[in-house]
């Protein structure tokens, strides 16, 4: 075939996806906190070519997070504790909104809060608001003190949580689940029973790193969460146990950076990715993996992106 | 916006001393836009370990589209640029950051410590191609004097003099830059231009405030991305919260910034 062929039948390889009542062009989506809200990418890629952007968590009123050190790499990984910093959600709406409908991709804001009340409230405030694809409902930071993390461990917390959003708002509700829990898959299911339409998983993996020399830990708030191509495995497993134990899609997510990376989450079970550390090293990994999944959607004759879904061979 | 994300080929790699390193890149693109005090984001091969890219200043451009970074070994990504050959490949990602404002109507006054001496060098380099009516004043320090001595003959090629101090006293005056600045007489129309350890940033900041002298610094912090993504480079801001170094700096007016030493 010559690459003229090539190109031609890229346009017609079916890379299509549904979360809930969110159709996407194709599975590849940004992790939250790793894309900033978007427009830092403008200047290296296509982003109008992603399935979705997942910006920065938004709080109900603007976060300065954590004191530095805030990050450090590990052996291929990062740790990171930036608590949540973001211009909050009045800013969020008049600033960064805007800029984003020009750049014509899918946006799904990712909230966060410290009490079912304040997920129920900033819910509301964007209900209104022209642009949202879907929500993506923070349960997971390992960063902060209160709130967050205590709705992800809890199942009856994370249905409640799920439900308060679900109440307020009409386009597609995704909750994103904490690794550090004894059973991702009650989780999994505890969300589903209140109302999500898909899961995204996994965040960050606790962690710690200590300086032999100063005897002191490294990051300020002490822990941060671990990601990057080392949590790999541990986040496919995950994505495979849940994707068998709930009937909502599942969006795969931990050290994913390229496109086999991409196809391996599918296979187990995921229906969407999202790449989030590799945007730091590559800020074209995300158009990257779009072109090499479409390509490989050729290679392969699929007739689409979607029979590599649960595609796992077992035996 | 004018970054880029480069493959770029590595054409001169200069052992300066034992652990000293000076690499010429030939990134055309990044060497046209690139501003005194910006810096790049190189990435470490193409393994996953060490995942993060590292930033560095850029030094000098030149018209022939070299830019060049100015690194000691202190660790793994640097040991892995030490390693590297003439004519490898490595993607530079930049230019990236806020440089230094120049200042026209002042006397410049460039302060540098150790490696913080690269992106004044650049500096100093487009003062000169402006032509201010004042000649610069020029303050570098190091370690010994096999650190310093090549780092000053690029000023001294740019007919700049400079007053050199370094750690042991084999060049110049024996102690600190600020010893040496406290004995110069810029006149009150001073804009001070300084990048090195943040001891030395810090004393020269709280000397340029007593003697009211304007004062650029370029913060060196841990980063994942380079540019605003990640929100790892934060600096205390003197007005509450914080400035990210990678966006808002690395150069920032010194009032900006909280010294925690």
């Amino acid at each position: 075939m010559s690459p003229k062929a090539l190109n031609s039948s890229a346009s017609v390889a079916d890379l299509r996806v549904s979360l809930g009542d969110l159709k996407l062009k194709n599975p590849i989506m940004t992790a939250s906190g790793t894309f900033g809200y978007g427009q830092e990418f403008v200047p290296y890629m296509n982003i109008h070519r992603l399935g979705a952007v997942v910006v920065k968590g938004i709080s109900l009123f603007p976060r300065s997070g954590n004191p530095p050190p805030r990050i450090v790499e590990t052996p291929c990984g990062m740790l990171n504790a930036i608590g949540l910093e973001n211009v909050g959600v009045e800013r969020f709406i008049s600033e960064k909104i805007p800029a984003l409908q020009a750049i014509n991709v899918p946006v799904v804001v990712n909230i966060l809060g410290d009490t079912v009340q304040e997920y129920s409230e900033i819910t509301k405030r964007l209900a209104d608001v022209e642009g949202i694809a879907a929500i993506e409902v923070n349960i997971s930071c390992p960063n902060v003190k209160k709130g967050g993390v205590a709705f992800g461990s809890v199942p009856k917390m994370a249905e409640a949580v799920t439900k308060a959003v679900k109440e307020n708002i009409s386009v597609p509700v995704f909750v994103k689940l904490s690794p550090n829990v004894t059973d991702i898959t009650e989780i999994g299911r505890a969300v589903e029973d209140g109302g999500a339409d898909a899961v995204s998983l996994i965040n960050t993996l606790i962690g710690m790193a200590i300086d032999h020399r100063t005897r002191r830990p490294v990051l300020a708030n002490v822990f941060g969460g671990l990601s990057g191509p080392a949590i790999k495995p541990v986040a496919i497993r995950m994505v495979n146990l849940v994707a068998q134990a709930v009937s909502i899609p599942v969006i795969g997510i931990g050290g994913i950076e390229t496109t086999e990376d991409v196809i391996e989450f599918l296979l187990a079970g995921a229906t969407a990715v999202q790449l989030g550390t590799a945007n730091f090293v590559n800020p074209r990994a995300s158009e990257e993996a779009v072109e090499g999944l479409t390509q490989y959607v050729i290679d392969e004759k699929l007739l689409s992106v979607r029979e590599l879904i649960g595609g796992l061979v077992l035996s | 916006m004018s970054q880029i994300q480069e493959k770029t080929e590595i054409v001169r790699i200069e052992r300066l001393t034992d652990d000293v390193i000076r690499i010429t890149i030939d990134a055309p693109e990044i060497a046209m836009s690139a501003l005194p005090g910006q810096f790049v984001m190189i990435r470490m091969g193409n393994s996953s370990d060490p995942l993060l890219r590292r930033p560095f200043s850029i030094s000098q451009t030149s018209n022939a589209g070299h830019i060049q970074i100015l690194f000691k070994v202190v660790g793994r990504g640097t040991r892995y640029l030490a390693h590297c050959r003439e004519g490898e490949y490595i993607s530079v990602l930049g230019p990236l950051g806020q440089g230094f404002k120049i200042d026209m109507e002042k006397t410049s006054c460039l302060i540098g410590g150790g490696m913080g001496i690269a992106p004044l060098l650049f500096l100093g380099k487009r003062i000169r191609q402006k032509g201010l009516k004042v000649d610069p004043i020029v303050i570098l320090g190091a370690r010994t004097r096999a650190e310093l001595l090549p780092l000053l003959t690029d000023f001294e090629q740019l007919d700049l003099k400079v007053h050199a101090a370094t750690d042991d006293g084999s060049l110049g005056h024996h102690g600190l830059v600020t010893d040496v600045f406290k004995t110069i007489d810029p006149g009150p129309d001073c804009m001070t231009y300084v990048c090195g350890p943040k001891m030395m940033m810090a004393a020269v900041h709280l000397y340029c405030k007593k003697m009211e002298y304007s004062c650029q610094v370029s913060v060196e912090t841990a980063m994942a991305c380079g540019m605003g993504a990640c929100l790892g480079c934060i600096v205390p801001a003197a007005s509450g919260g914080y400035v990210h170094a990678c966006s808002d700096g690395p150069v920032f007016d010194a009032e900006e910034i909280v010294w925690e030493i």
